[in-house]
């Protein structure tokens, strides 16, 4: 059935849908409206869970980490600082391997204090080791949540399900809601091969020395080495996981069939955008109208950045004569952090795009499609591309 | 930038209830074929009283651009001393349509090239029994009557959605009133 209803009500849905049985969670602006949604669905009844209101993010992150390790489906939802506090805690639940699911509502952070979007909180989480899905409207936003959850259950790695504060999450459109007999056939009931039990206690990720040695059983134990090392290949693994799920997805419910990115008229097209977000789709209109003008233009929008799926980035981006990477973040001191990455795919391929970095929208700065027009009309009729600092679009020095 | 989509702009006050009134647009709009439909409020650091703006989009087509209205082709004012505050017709396109809650007619506004409507919504929705100063169902009367894109009756069955169980029938009433008394002034 479709609703219209906005972005963080269409979190909520996908959540309550996904059966998830223990929510604990701080409100932060655009991320609000969310909990709040979820605690009046536990007040009425309508979802069977535990709603944990905590005093802190950091907190809220360590409630699900304990609701997660006795097998419990555990979600929180938070933006910017929010986000930034809970970063050991995040490190924690990734290393101890708990399918955590989080909605990160993207806003720019402090100082100075803002409330609007750009993607700076999520970006600066890149390296704790959590899966990251960006989503561009309110349906990809109920059905990534859903699909995180099968992610994160099937390799033990969180996710964080990110989407636009305010452009998403408080903007209304249609979506449709799954019905719920669906959704349990796609994501049955959380069957963890371990949980805290209290009839067979446990120690979890006590001091771990820096080699192997042998455990209580006489089994070797696998050192801190090992243990990371595992993180790592199990996150690759886990872009293959994220195809999987989305090809099951898509059996059942009709749409999906991008995991990794959402192209569009890119096959033909000289030169490329590359971003992430509700951009993407806000520029498709941009690459209609270039279109009409000859210009051969097409948008893709990443949707997986952690794990990076740079195999599939540099086949989408072979044989282009440009890159333009746009982005609401910033690896200060040196570039935008997803050209360096879109970079890094593109090594060693022959005949490499030029790759150019565009930052735009920082903490809430208006991005008039108009500008996006007037940018990457005059990048598109440039001669001679040359690989250089960022530029910032929008910028009023 | 697409011609295919009516950009509707609504100024209001904060607590005044515009962002309701654009939802219901909304509902009646895409129960009627508008299968892209998109309001986006605009947030700054609002109070109550203070002027707040949001966007509404429709189109038959799915809408993938949600920043503001930059270029409207419909303006809704839903407190007539916005007029003196700001430029409410701000980027509106030429002949564009002005409705403005007022008791005064439309020759009273002036707005070259423009067409103006006013109705008198706050006392239209105080006799349909709303408490005074509730103008965002009334406005919707104002908007069936001088925009003519969604008729009265699916408005009015939108209004009866969205306050199901929370007295929609005085807010039917005070659209449907408004309805009646909406002046259209000339190009």
């Amino acid at each position: 059935m479709h609703i219209i209803e906005a972005g963080n009500v269409a979190a909520a849905m996908g959540i309550k849908l996904a059966g998830v049985q223990v929510i604990a969670a701080y409100p932060i602006t655009p991320q609000t409206p969310l909990t709040e949604k979820l605690s009046e669905l536990v007040d009425s009844g309508e979802m069977d869970a535990q709603y944990i209101p905590v005093e802190s993010e950091h907190s809220a992150m360590s409630v699900c980490i304990a609701a997660s390790s006795t097998g419990s489906r555990a979600f929180t939802a938070t933006s910017a600082n929010g986000l930034l506090y809970m970063h050991e805690q995040l490190q924690w639940a990734a290393g101890a391997r708990l399918p955590i699911v989080m909605c990160v509502v993207n806003r720019g952070i402090g100082a100075p204090w803002t409330v609007w979007n750009d993607h700076q909180d999520a970006m600066s989480q890149r390296d704790t080791g959590w899966i990251q899905l960006y989503c561009c409207d309110h349906q990809q936003i109920t059905d990534t949540v859903i699909q995180a959850f099968k992610i994160a259950e099937t390799v033990r790695i969180p996710v964080m399900v990110c989407y636009d504060g305010y452009i998403l999450s408080h903007t209304y459109m249609p979506f449709d809601v799954p019905k719920q007999s669906d959704i349990d056939r796609f994501l049955p009931a959380f069957e963890p091969d371990w949980a805290l039990n209290p009839a067979c206690p446990a120690n979890l990720n006590t001091v771990t020395l820096p080699d192997i040695r042998p455990d209580i059983r006489g089994n070797i134990a696998p050192g801190y080495m090992e243990i990371r090392h595992n993180l790592h290949t199990d996150l690759r693994r886990a872009i293959e996981v994220t195809a999987d799920v989305d090809a099951e997805f898509t059996e059942i419910f009709g749409r999906g069939g991008n995991p990794f990115i959402e192209t569009y008229h890119c096959n033909d097209a000289a030169q490329v955008i590359i971003c992430m977000g509700s951009l993407s789709y806000q520029i498709r209109d941009v690459v209609d109208l270039l279109r009409q003008e000859g210009v051969s233009v097409g948008v893709a929008g990443l949707r997986l950045y952690r794990p990076f799926p740079d195999k599939a980035v540099a086949k989408a981006l072979a044989g282009k004569k440009e890159v333009m990477v746009f982005e609401k973040a910033l690896s200060y001191g040196y570039e935008g952090p997803l050209f360096t990455d879109i970079k890094a795919a593109l090594y060693g391929i022959e005949n490499p795009p030029a790759v150019r970095n565009f930052i735009l929208g920082l903490g809430g700065r208006e991005i008039l499609t108009r500008d996006l027009y007037k940018t990457i009309k005059a990048e598109c009729s440039q001669t001679q591309v040359k690989q250089n600092d960022p530029v910032f679009i929008g910028l009023k020095l | 930038m697409r011609d295919d989509i009516i950009e509707i702009r609504w100024h209001g006050r904060g607590g005044q209830g515009a962002i309701t009134a654009a939802k219901i647009v909304a509902e009646a709009a895409f129960s009627s074929g508008y299968g892209g439909v998109v309001m986006a409020p605009t947030f700054g650091t609002e109070r109550r009283g203070a002027p707040v703006l949001t966007s509404l989009k429709i189109s038959k087509n799915k809408i993938y651009d949600l920043s503001p209205i930059t270029e409207p082709d419909m303006v809704l004012v839903l407190d007539h001393l916005l007029v003196e505050e700001m430029d409410v017709a701000a980027g509106l396109k030429d002949g564009g349509l002005i409705i403005i809650n007022s008791p005064r007619p439309p020759e009273a506004f002036c707005f070259p090239g423009m067409k103006v409507a006013t109705a008198d919504v706050t006392t239209m929705s105080a006799n349909a029994g709303l408490p005074t100063g509730i103008v965002n169902t009334g406005i919707i009367g104002a908007f069936a009557k001088a925009a003519g894109i969604l008729d009265i009756e699916t408005l009015a069955g939108a209004i009866e959605g969205e306050f199901a169980g929370k007295n929609p029938e005085k807010n039917i009433a005070a659209a449907r009133m408004t309805y009646e008394i909406t002046h259209i002034g000339g190009a």
